[in-house]
Order: C-alpha cells, then structure tokens, then sequence
C-alpha cells in the first residue's frame, strides 16, 4: 500500500472534478479521497457538495454512514476481524477476546501501537473462519498465532514512517 | 380555542379518477393515488402513525400505521399503500393492536419518561400514539439508549434535544421536500443514527430557520424555545403575516394575549403550510422595549418629545396642517400611505387627504418599489397586476426569473419554486448576481445571464429579437389577441439590429450565444412564467422592462394559461393592496384616474364633497417642493422615507425644511427624527383588516391583541380627519371595506363576510367571477387586446467613469427586513448583524482590500463606510450592498435618478468608488450624533 498523502486542496478538487460526472458520484468521489489521503478531511465535505451541487448535510450523512471512511489520519494500519455469526460459531469471540488480553490492543477501541482492530460483518469467507482482512488481502482459519503473526506486520508497517 | 387543523398523514391526490374501498367496514371514495392512511382519515378514523405527515410524501418507517387487507399478506403500511377499488381494509384488529403495542414499546424504550415536564405535553404525537395503542408497560430496563445525548440549543429560535428523538425523518424531509434546502440528514447507521444539521450545530448550518422541521416534528425534539418558556398555547387566530408579498397565512398561537408561536396555516391559499423565519419567528419586535405607545409632539425637531393625550396630539396636528394650508396654500400639505398598513387604513388614509386635506397629494412606498409594475402591466395587458396565482408555477415548465432573488426576499414562494425545478422545469435568471437560484442544492439554473446593471431593457429586446427574428413567435395568439398595429411596429422595432443580442452584448456583457440559448428555452415550451421584482423596476427604464417582459409574454402566447404569465414578486405584504386603494396622486382606488369626471362623481356622492381633478405630488416632487419651500406638511403612515428613499442627504433637507412633520409609526424611526408629532402605530397583531399579497389575493388580518397604543390606527386617521374639517367614522373595518367595494369595481364582491367564509379571494370579485378570479385573461386581455410597446433601450445617464468605475447596486437577504424596523428588534440579527459591501475579488484586489475590512463606498451622492466581503456572487465591476441597517446609510449613496414614467428611484444603478478607509463616513458620524439628539424624550421631574 503506497503511503497516504497529506491533505492537499487542489489534489482533493481534482479528484472530485474526476468523479463528479458520474451517475451516483458521491461513494466513488469518497473512495477515491479515503485511498489517496488514507481519511476523508471535514474540509472536503464543502468541496463535494459544491462540486455536485447537494449539500453538505446530504455529504456528512452519506459519509458518517460508512465506517471505512476515517474521519481523520490513520495513525497506523488497521486489521478488519470478523465477528458475525458464521465466524462466531467457529471461535473469533473467544479467539478475539485472548487476543485483547495478549496485545492489550483494544477491538474497535482506536489506535493502540500503530494498529487498530475494527470489528466487520462478514467477510463472505464463512466456512474458513474466523477471519480477518488486511491491506485488502483475506486471512482466512485465524489461530492465535497467525492472528499475532498478523498484529505484529501490521505493528512493523503502521509504526514505520 | 386552539384551531387544530386535520392531518391525513399523506398528501390527499388531486386526480379526478376516484377509487372506492371499504375501511373497517365502512365505504369510502378518495381520489386515485391517495394512501389507504389518508383515506381513513378523509372518513374520520385516525390510523396511529408517527412517521406520516400530510405536508409529507410517504415514508414507511415508523411501523405504527400497518394495516390488514383482504387478500395480501401480513400488514402493509397504510401510509405507502395506494387506495384501491374494492379493497377492504381493517385498522384495527386485536393482531394489529399487539403489534403496534411492541412497537410502541421499543419506541419508548429509548425515549425519556419526563411527559409531565416536557415542553411538548398537550401537543406530542408520540404521547397520542401512546394513548390510542394502550401501551401499559416497557419490558426493556436499562438497555444502550440515547437519553444522556446533548441539546443543541445554537438557534435563537428552536432547540433539537436529539434525547428525546425517534429519528422519523420528518425534520429532513420537510427540509427536503417542503423547504428544498436539504440542510439536515441522519449521521452515523443502526442504532446510532441520529439527526444531524450535517457536521455543524444548527446556528452555523445550512440551516435558513424556516422552521418547517419543527411543525414537522412528532416530538419536543424540534421545538420552539418560546413553548419552551412559556407552555402551550390556549386559543388561536387566523391571521396574514406582515412582511413580504406572498401574504402567507398563520395561526397566530395565544395564551391570553400573549403570542406564543406562529404557526404556518395549511389551508392559507398563498403558503399551503410553509412559512420562513422571518414570518414564523421574527415577530419579538411587536413587543419590543423599543415601541412607542404614546403620542407625542413637540415645536421643533431639536426639542425633547412631550408626551401628550390622543386628542391633543391629533387636535394639533389638524390645526397645524389647517395653519399651513391658510398660510401656503392648499397643495402644500400631503401624506405618504404605507404598503405595510392594512387596505382599509390605505384607504381611508388616502380618502382623508383627498375629501380632508382637499388635494391629492397622496403617494405611497410603491412609488420606489413597483410603480413601474403598476404602469407597465396597465398600458401592455390592461391590468396594474401580475397575472397568476402562486400556484401557476407548479406547472411550468420554464420560470425565468429576473431581477428578483425569492430565495431570500419570498421565500416560501422560492421554496415552490424550487420543488417544481427539482420536478424538472428549467429556470433562467437574468441578474448581474450569481443569486441562490443560479446554483443552490439540486438546483442548477439552466442559464445565468449575469448582465450589466442597468441593461435589463437591452437583454429582454435580445431576447425578443431572437424570437421575433427566428420564427418562435406564437402567431395564432398574437392575431387572436394583441393589438395588431400595435404589434406589427414592434415587430419591426424589434427586429432591428440595434437589438440583436450580438449587437447588444458589448454593454450587457451577456454572451449572445447564451442569450439566444435562452430565448430559444423561453420561447419553446408550452408554460413559460415570468417573475420579476425589484431589479426591474428600480431603474431609469424601470416601466420599459416591465414593458418589455409583458410583450415577451405576448409574444410567445404566455398569458392566460396556468404555468405562465408576468409575475411581479411584491416586496411588501400590502404593495398591491396600497396600489390598489388609490394611493397614487393620480388615481382614485382601483387605477381611476382623477381627471375622469365620471370616476369623480361617484366618490363626490359618495363621499358628499367636491374632489380635486388636478393630479397630486408624488414622493419626490413633494422633497423638491420641500426644498423650494412650497410643501409644508407631510403624514408618514407606517413607512421610514428617511431610511429607504434613495440620497438620504436630500430626503433629510426636505424633511428639515417643512413645519409638521406627523409619523405614525411603531418606532422612533429615521424618519420621526425629523418630525413634529408622533402617533403610535399598531403591529399587525394588533389589527383587523385585510393585506392584498403579490398574487392579488385579499387575506383577512385579525387582531390578537389590544393596541398598545390603546388605538385602531384607521381610528385615529378618521380621527384626524374629522378634526380637520370632514367627518369620517366607521364602526370597525368591514364597513369600511363595503365602502371600498362599493366604489371599486374590481372589489364589488368582496366583504368580510365573504373573506370568512372562503378563507381569501383574488381581484376581480365581482358580478362576472363572485369567487374571485386566479389567473387573468384567461379568453382574452381585459383591456380587449394587449397591446405590444416599444421599448428602446436607452442607457442610464448614472455610468460608472474614471471617478466612480465600479456599479453599486442594493438589495436585501433572508433574515433581515427592507429598513430593518422590525427585524433588527428580534433574533434574526444572529444571522445579519451588519450590512456589508460586497465585491469582487479581482475589485478587491486592485484596491487591496482583504475580506472583513472597513471601506468607504462614496458616490457623487454621499459615501459611507462598511465592511467588505469579497465574493465570487458578484461579477467584476458591480458591487452590492443591504440597506437593513440605518447607520450603514446605504441609501445615503444612492442617486435621486428615477424611472422616466413614474418616477421609481434608480436604486440598483449608482456609479461608485470603494476605498478601504479607517473611520465612519461624515454622514454617519453625523447620523449617530442625531440617533440622541433628534431622538431626546422630555424628562418629566419626579415632583410633578
């Protein structure tokens, strides 16, 4: 994953202007701003609803929807654990629950060592659970170790500037 | 008694098919496309709801409305389900009430149990619901709940308590659908949903305060913060509201005479429900500390003001104005009617000058609004008004929009206007600003022609030249109709290269491309409507315009159909009511001419005296006869002239150089620094009678409280009258619109009792249309044919130069009033504390000027200082500027320039230079000097 830039005005304009054509341009519009600056500034809220002519009540609401869009610079990486039914029935409650007390990382508690662990609903991996996604890659089968294995890349690459 | 008014929880359908079911066993025929919820209610049997609301396209959240219907499954959501024929519906059976039980119950599990203190108990749809569903229990203890969740109390009108909210999305579809401004949504998912006006508080939001978020709300949610400090209102009134010209109804919430809330009236003709802030919040100053509720006189305008009694106030303003008719004649006294006053006080204002005073020395503040409307409209179609009710709009399908920002100066009329567009309709908008309409939240105009100030008579030849020249004329309406001369000159006339939009674009500074792109857009559908305010009128060829628009109209078979018409938005409740009461010098009420000896004689019967034939002095001739010493004597009804005419400087002199000065008035205004005597005035709330809105519709106004002044304003007229020689009495106001309709042939049908019966009526009422006449010449122009005129464009002489190269041009906004009188004594003052200039960043950057600094604007009529706010609304070389505020003195920079035919004041047109400067003007120094010295009351010693 290539690093996040800063926040940058013009940048930010060009990506929307991009998008702006499109039939339903909003959600491509944030993707594109949460890959390019890793967090969707409160700044491009005004710029989004300018450029599509909505406003910027209609853009907060669409963008508070969504949890993968941040709010502000990750400060690290973040690991996705599943934790819905399917993957409940095969142990990540229990596998998450050791996992807190091993790291001391809280799940969906923020950033803690340059890693954060977000609880999702779903990965469509369900007969291989529990598990996880990480840099858009699928980590299927978690066991403590790998699941530690995978909190400790996540740890080296979140920290390293 | 508190009007409560039904609501069937979705809009009843106007489609003539009608459908016939069976609920709870009872017949009944709705129209087709109406829900199964409104037609249960439409026979009388609520059904619970919580998410539905008539103003309100169905939503299906709430769960409350399910219902069961033979032959489907489960229990479908009365509010979205259509009315069908032959269906058969129950609402309630003992499966339904379990339901709605549970529910209900989740509703509340996650909603305080504080009914008895809460400011909404006695008016909450969730407390009702309650009720009617029996809920007894909730089995949820303490769960994950919201109720520890922060007020937003930021506006100065409503709070949000997002504790006490069940998140039905009423709030952000009124803003959506009924108000189009989209300024609130639902932030986060699932159980944190939660309403939101986007990521700010209320006061910094998009938020314009309308207010309809909080009618919409089932809850104390949204709430009034006066409900919150006073209780719930007892008893209310239907009443019109005084400020602009779309006349919106309101029910005027009491307890005992104290008002608690305005209340939008869903069955007032004009607004359908819709209010803005101004009409549903900005009422405090009618009870503000700063009202004067005595009369008052004094010998000379630096003396202290003497408190006196009724009788010695208006004894002595007769034998003054008797003292100044002996001694300089009888022209040399006169009055000014006010557009805010009542029709009935016009009227007999008005009838006073004329039988009392024996002149006609009467004009009134339309003559610098839309006297160009009244004179353009009468000559080209026959009638000194606009041609269609508000309603029109829903169907055209072209609205082109000149000259007028609805947004801000008739927004509930804007707010029609933009669902239509939302619908589809196309917009053009003529304005040398980039207005709201240009560009606003799933608005988007389709053309800007961003003109020149000063030019609107050169864009609107264009315009017609490209219909004329490429065949889109409608010739079969024009040889049916118009007058055929009349039209085959200006046919010629307009055809002319001088009118070309390629000729005409290097002073316009519109692109002809555009301009032709335009026509071809006004001229190529069934219904295209004009509307128009006073960035038309306010100009040297302000009648030209007007003029102009009407046989753009004509030309393109534009009037007599719905979706149509020429449009003139009035800017005050009363314009086309004080127009219509014979306020002009040279008119008896209803657009009679004084020298028609036939007209003459029946107000001489009438009135049982001899009448003046001779027109009488309009606004600014009575300031030039002043200044030359021959007019004397002047009675301000109800308006600031010293505020809102244009060059402050020349208003003041003439009012300096005549001997009584009488303002009748609810404050010390401008204008009362400057004069003799004093005569309270009475708010609207505190008046009977009737406004006449932009529409022609004559709305009833109903007194809620006593006059402070402990007098009817039309009293004291009849008062004075009498005082001066012509007795004048009436028992209350009815009789004297009977008066009125027995001398106007356009009102011969209206009363009171007409008014109470149908709610309001629009002129013509009479013999030919009893109920009223909605759209006007509709078969054909009242005037048998309409008549095209020729409209020259001729270039102002007021031109920006090396001296003064930039174009000031006024205007007002949202939240604030004209002179401010009103509006600068409420809250509204949150959002406009301040007039302030705005320019350019390309202006403001040759002259250095940074955002937010002072500036001297200075014309070869005066200058003061403001504060600067660049913006990209205006186009380099034009500046713009409020005149809400007296000690900004915008008015002090404007020019005595007037339209060539009735005189209206070149407001929007002065040349000017912006400088950045470090201190108040000489003129305002001067205005804040006299803020106390032309303002001293006469302290009374304790002894006495």
């Amino acid at each position: 994953m290539e690093k996040p830039l800063a926040w940058d005005e013009p940048r930010a304009k060009a990506l929307v202007d991009a998008k702006s054509g499109l039939e339903g341009p909003l959600l491509p519009i944030l993707h594109d701003l949460q890959e390019t600056f890793g967090y969707v500034d409160p700044r491009a809220v005004a710029i989004i609803a300018g450029a599509l002519n909505v406003s910027r009540a209609e853009v907060f609401g669409t963008l508070s929807f969504y949890k993968d869009f941040k709010k502000q610079k990750p400060l690290g990486r973040t690991i996705k654990l599943c934790l819905a039914e399917a993957c409940q029935a095969r142990g990540a409650d229990a596998l998450a629950e050791r996992f807190e007390t091993k790291t001391g990382c809280k799940i969906d508690g923020g950033f803690h060592q340059g890693v954060e662990v977000e609880t999702v609903y779903c990965l469509g991996n369900c007969a291989l659970g529990p598990n996880a996604l990480y840099d858009g890659e699928l980590f299927g089968a978690l066991t403590d170790e790998s699941l530690a294995a995978l909190h400790a890349r996540a740890a080296r690459e979140g920290v390293a500037p | 008694m508190l009007i409560k008014e039904l609501d069937t929880g979705t809009p009843i359908r106007t489609n003539v098919e009608t459908v016939t079911l069976t609920i709870d066993g009872e017949q009944v025929t709705v129209p087709k496309g109406t829900s199964v919820m409104a037609a249960s209610t439409l026979r009388g049997v609520n059904i619970p709801k919580l998410c539905a609301t008539d103003s309100l396209e169905s939503f299906g959240s709430c769960r409350m409305c399910m219902v069961e219907i033979e032959g489907r499954r489960g229990t479908p959501a009365s509010c979205t389900t259509p009315a069908e024929q032959g269906m058969v519906v129950r609402t309630q059976t003992e499966r339904l009430a379990k339901l709605r039980r549970g529910v209900m119950e989740l509703y509340i599990s996650d909603h305080p149990l504080d009914c008895l203190t809460c400011a909404a108990n006695g008016d909450c749809e969730l407390q009702d619901v309650a009720g009617e569903v029996g809920l007894r229990e909730v089995r949820y203890g303490d769960g994950a709940n919201h109720l520890k969740d922060v007020k937003d109390a930021s506006n100065p009108y409503f709070t949000y308590d997002p504790a006490k909210c069940i998140v039905c999305y009423r709030c952000v579809r009124a803003c959506e659908e009924v108000q189009g401004t989209f300024a609130l949504t639902a932030s986060g998912r699932g159980f944190d949903s939660r309403i939101a006006s986007g990521p700010t508080d209320f006061l910094s939001s998009e938020c314009v305060s309308c207010g309809a978020c909080v009618q919409a709300c089932p809850t104390a949610t949204l709430i009034e913060k006066s409900v919150i400090a006073e209780g719930q209102p007892e008893h209310s009134k239907v009443t019109t509201c005084a400020y602009c010209g779309v006349g919106c109804s309101f029910k005027a919430e009491m307890r005992g005479e104290k008002l608690i809330r305005m209340v939008p009236y869903k069955q007032g003709q004009a607004n359908e429900g819709h209010s803005c802030v101004k009409g549903r919040f900005a009422y405090g100053y009618a009870t503000h500390k700063d009202r004067k509720t005595r009369p008052m006189i004094r010998e000379k305008i630096t003396d202290p003001w003497r408190e006196v009694s009724w009788e010695e106030a208006i004894a002595h303003t007769a034998s003054e104005f008797k003292r100044l008719q002996a001694k300089y004649g009888r022209e040399s006294v006169g009055a000014i009617s006010s557009s805010r006053c009542t029709n009935e006080e016009v009227f007999v204002l008005q009838k006073m000058v004329r039988a009392a005073l024996r002149n006609n020395n009467i004009d009134t503040c339309a003559r610098v609004c839309h006297s160009p409307t009244g004179y353009g409209l009468s000559v080209t179609l026959g009638t000194s008004a606009g041609t269609q009710d508000f309603k029109s709009v829903d169907e055209a399908d072209v609205m082109l929009v000149i000259g007028a920002n609805p947004t801000d100066a008739h927004p509930v009329f804007g707010s029609r206007m933009k669902k239509r567009l939302r619908q589809g309709a196309k917009l053009i908008v003529i304005d040398p600003r980039a207005i709201d309409l240009v560009r606003t939240p799933h608005v988007q105009a389709a053309h800007h022609l961003a003109l020149m100030p000063g030019t609107n008579v050169a864009v609107v030849n264009a315009l017609a030249h490209v219909i004329v020249t490429e065949g889109l004329l409608k010739e079969d309406y024009i040889a049916a109709r118009c007058d055929r001369d009349a039209f085959e000159s200006w046919a010629r006339f307009i055809a002319l290269e001088q009118n070309s939009p390629e000729y005409t674009e290097q002073f316009t500074g519109v692109p002809a491309a555009e301009v032709r792109a335009a026509a071809r857009l006004y001229a190529g559908v069934k219904n295209a409507a004009i509307y128009y305010g006073l960035g038309v009128t306010e100009h040297s060829q302000g009648s030209t315009t007007v003029m102009a628009l009407a046989n753009l109209a004509m030309a393109t078979g534009n009037i007599g159909h719905v979706g149509a018409g020429v449009n003139p938005l009035r800017g005050q409740n009363n314009v086309q009511g004080s127009c219509d009461m014979g306020s002009f010098p040279h008119e008896f009420p209803g657009y009679r001419h004084v020298s028609n000896d036939a007209v003459r004689s029946v107000f001489e019967t009438r009135w049982a005296t001899k009448l003046d034939d001779e027109p009488g002095l309009r606004i600014p001739n009575m300031f030039d006869e002043a200044l030359d010493g021959a007019f004397k004597g002047l009675f301000v009804h109800g308006e600031d002239i010293a505020q809102s005419d244009p060059n402050t400087n020349h208003v003041s002199a003439a009012l300096k150089n005549m001997e009584c000065v009488v303002v009748q008035d609810l404050f010390l205004n401008e204008t009362a620094k400057f004069a003799h005597v004093f005569l309270p005035g009475a708010s609207f709330l505190e008046k009977d009678g009737t406004f006449t809105n932009a529409e022609r519709r004559i709305n009833r106004v109903r007194k809620v409280m006593t006059p402070l002044s402990g007098k009817d304003e039309w009293a004291a007229i009849c008062e004075l009258s009498t005082a001066l020689g012509y007795p004048m009495s009436y028992a209350d106001p009815s009789e004297i619109m009977d008066e009125i309709a027995a001398l106007t042939p356009t009102f011969a049908g209206v009363s009171y009792a007409k008014l109470d019966e149908m709610g309001s009526v629009q002129w013509p009422c009479n013999e030919a249309s009893p109920n009223g006449t909605p759209m006007m010449h509709v078969e054909r122009f009242v005037n048998g044919a309409g008549k095209f005129m020729l409209t020259e464009y001729v270039p102002t002489s007021e031109r920006s130069g090396p001296r003064f190269p930039l174009i000031l041009t006024t205007g007002r906004i949202l939240s604030q009033y004209n002179v401010g009188a009103q509006t600068r004594r409420t809250e509204n003052s949150a959002w406009h504390a301040e007039d302030v200039l705005e320019i350019h960043p390309f202006d403001a950057e040759q002259r250095g000027i940074l955002d937010g600094e002072l500036v001297s604007v200075a014309s070869r009529a005066g200058d003061v200082a403001l504060r600067a706010k660049i913006s990209e609304r205006m186009q380099p070389g034009v500046v713009y500027t409020t005149f809400h505020h007296p000690g900004s003195g915008a008015n002090v920079v404007t020019t005595d320039n007037s339209d060539w035919a009735t005189n209206c004041p070149e407001y929007k047109v002065t040349a000017v230079e912006v400088r950045r400067t470090n201190s108040l003007s000489e003129w305002q120094q001067r205005n804040a000097d006299e803020d106390f010295s032309l303002r001293r009351l006469e302290v009374i010693d304790a002894a006495e």
